[in-house]
């Protein structure tokens, strides 16, 4: 694909063209067997796999995955039809919007907590790491163990502390499942959130801070008008890589509300999994991942336009 | 920022807010390491105890045979898995990365380009297009299409960190040695390799954690229980009747203490070997 598209190239001298064509062949010859392995993997474990799910969803293939030839739209329009897909939706906006909001917000808190000098930070940034190198699998565990409203211990704890008055179902039925799962997708998402707006913090010039001390500036006026600005590009890969991060999340919501029965605490990605699994319809659920991979960059262009993080000043 | 450091609120009040703020983060690690030890009839007990009556370290030998999961499989898959796939990337990568970051191409632009989308895609996304691959090519539920798809969606972070870390040294350095007679390869190996040492290091930390922890794709196409890592075998648990929670801990606490290791020696890179690929 590369070597075509070099070649085609037009040339501006016309008497050098062989030449040059020869030579920026060779180039590329020589190029191989650096970047041909880095290529090989790319193309056949991620670009072909997209393709041939994009044709998978436009195919009517078996639970066995025998393919029964072309299905047009078929599959898009089981999707429409599917009576939980309008609450799966729902979902998955309250879900992305939710979870990425409130990470952003609790972060930039701590990420300015953080950047202070005080004794134990080191500590303390340790700490924040944790959920970060954690399995997600095994952080949700521990919470639906801790959750159970009989022998859970957060429940107890919740209890001896006097917010609530007898130990709650958290993880029996889908509302208050779903919360809990977005809570804990909130607290697993917060060591990046925050690490990269400490980046961001630091990479502030003093002087900027000075200069708004001579103005006579109060800390409150300082932050927004000279912190929070400055922090704009942290700001947007954080939430951009948050989005994605969050929109394609799936261990959460399988460990927590995976035994509950119904659909009304999915959202598309948990979905696409009980197309595949449960139900063995890999061209329904190819179908949903299509929807999905367009659903999130229509979050982000969204996003970029709405929040217009990249705009200069 | 030393305007802003030198702030009125005092330095123990700080103290003591990063100290609940590591008490938040800690907690449902701390849950698992207090359960790992307790007994089956505690851990099922009403009301629950925050600490066990009695502690049980045999647990940590016990558990390796509970009937639920093949545990001793699934952490022999975890580490096979996630050490291939890291090893693969390695040595895919670094070539990749040095070139790119040395040398003019043609089409060197559009692979980087190329690298950089694929960050954008996550298996999650594409699990049901590699399940039909690998079904077609017949490695489903094989160690090795694993291996590949752990390798294949780190590859992108390992090669934009490693560029940028190749990119930084001087390329004067290179031309020295080159002119006292090395060839490339021993350039590379003597020369370049120490200097982005520390690249390297992030790249083969960050790969390693996230094959280890991988789910979404592991759960798709690994279907024989002997085959799965430890994070689609945990799910088991979850749902079950009367669950062995003290085992899920005590293997979880195994799981998680290494990555966390690891990742604490590269703290100081994290975030800026992660927004590597976004800043260039």
């Amino acid at each position: 694909m590369t070597s075509a598209k070099a070649e085609a190239r037009p040339t501006t001298a016309p008497p050098e063209r062989p030449r040059k064509r020869s030579r920026r062949r060779q180039e590329l010859v020589a190029a191989l067997p650096w970047i041909g392995p880095t290529l090989a993997l790319i193309l056949t474990i991620v670009l072909f796999p997209a393709a041939y799910m994009v044709w998978t969803s436009v195919r009517d293939v078996s639970s066995f995955g025998v393919d029964r030839g072309p299905a047009g739209l078929d599959n898009y329009q089981r999707l429409l039809e599917f009576d939980a897909f309008p609450r799966v939706l729902l979902n998955t906006v309250v879900w992305v919007v939710g979870v990425v909001a409130i990470t952003v917000l609790i972060s930039l808190a701590l990420a300015q907590l953080l950047n202070k000098a005080f004794p134990g930070r080191r500590l303390v940034r340790l700490a924040v790491i944790v959920p970060w190198a954690s399995s997600v699998v095994m952080t949700s565990v521990v919470f639906y163990y801790g959750l159970d409203p009989f022998y859970g211990i957060f429940n107890q704890m919740l209890v001896d502390i006097g917010l609530l008055e007898a130990p709650y179902g958290f993880t029996k039925n889908a509302v208050p499942a779903f919360l809990v799962s977005m809570a804990i997708a909130v607290f697993v998402s917060l060591p990046f959130t925050t690490y990269t707006l400490l980046a961001g913090l630091q990479a502030i010039p003093e002087e900027t801070f000075e200069a708004a001390q001579v103005d006579g500036a109060g800390a409150g006026r300082t932050y927004l008008e000279i912190t929070l600005p400055s922090l704009r590009p942290a700001l947007a890969v954080a939430t951009i890589i948050n989005i994605i991060n969050v929109f394609n999340s799936l261990p959460i919501l399988r460990t927590i509300t995976g035994s509950i029965p119904g659909y009304d605490a999915d959202t598309t990605t948990t979905l696409i999994f009980k197309f595949i699994q449960a139900d063995r319809q890999v061209d329904t659920a190819s179908a949903m991942s299509v929807v999905n991979f367009v659903l999130v960059l229509v979050i982000i262009l969204g996003y970029l336009r709405i929040v217009r993080p990249m705009r200069e000043d | 920022m030393a305007a802003t450091k030198r702030t009125r609120t005092p330095r123990w009040v700080l103290s003591l807010a990063g100290l609940v703020v590591a008490l938040v983060f800690l907690a449902p690690y701390l849950v698992m390491i207090v359960g790992s030890f307790k007994t089956r009839a505690e851990i099922l007990g009403v009301p629950p105890t925050y600490l066990p009556t009695e502690w049980h370290p045999e647990n940590y030998l016990s558990m390796w045979s509970t009937p639920e999961t093949p545990l001793p499989y699934n952490m022999v898959s975890t580490i096979v898995i996630s050490v291939c796939a890291t090893l693969l990337v390695l040595t895919v990568a670094m070539p990749a990365a040095y070139y790119t970051a040395r040398t003019r191409f043609p089409g060197r632009l559009v692979f980087l380009l190329l690298v950089l989308v694929t960050q954008m895609l996550q298996p999650t996304v594409l699990a049901a297009g590699l399940f039909r691959e690998f079904l077609a090519i017949g490695i489903n539920d094989t160690w090795l299409a694993m291996i590949l798809v752990n390798a294949a969606f780190n590859l992108s972070f390992a090669v934009w960190i490693m560029h940028s870390f190749f990119a930084g040294v001087p390329k004067e350095i290179d031309e020295a040695a080159t002119l006292d007679g090395a060839s490339r390869l021993q350039t590379l190996r003597q020369v370049t390799l120490p200097l982005v040492w520390p690249g390297i290091v992030t790249a083969v930390i960050f790969t390693f954690v996230a094959a280890w922890n991988e789910f979404a794709a592991s759960l798709v196409v690994l279907t024989t229980a002997e085959n799965q890592p430890l994070s689609v075998a945990l799910t088991k648990f979850v749902g079950q009747y009367s669950t062995s929670w003290q085992y899920v801990f005590g293997v979880s606490i195994v799981g998680i203490i290494p990555v966390v290791v690891l990742f604490a020696l590269i703290e100081r890179r994290l975030v800026a070997g992660l927004t590597a690929g976004g800043v260039k």
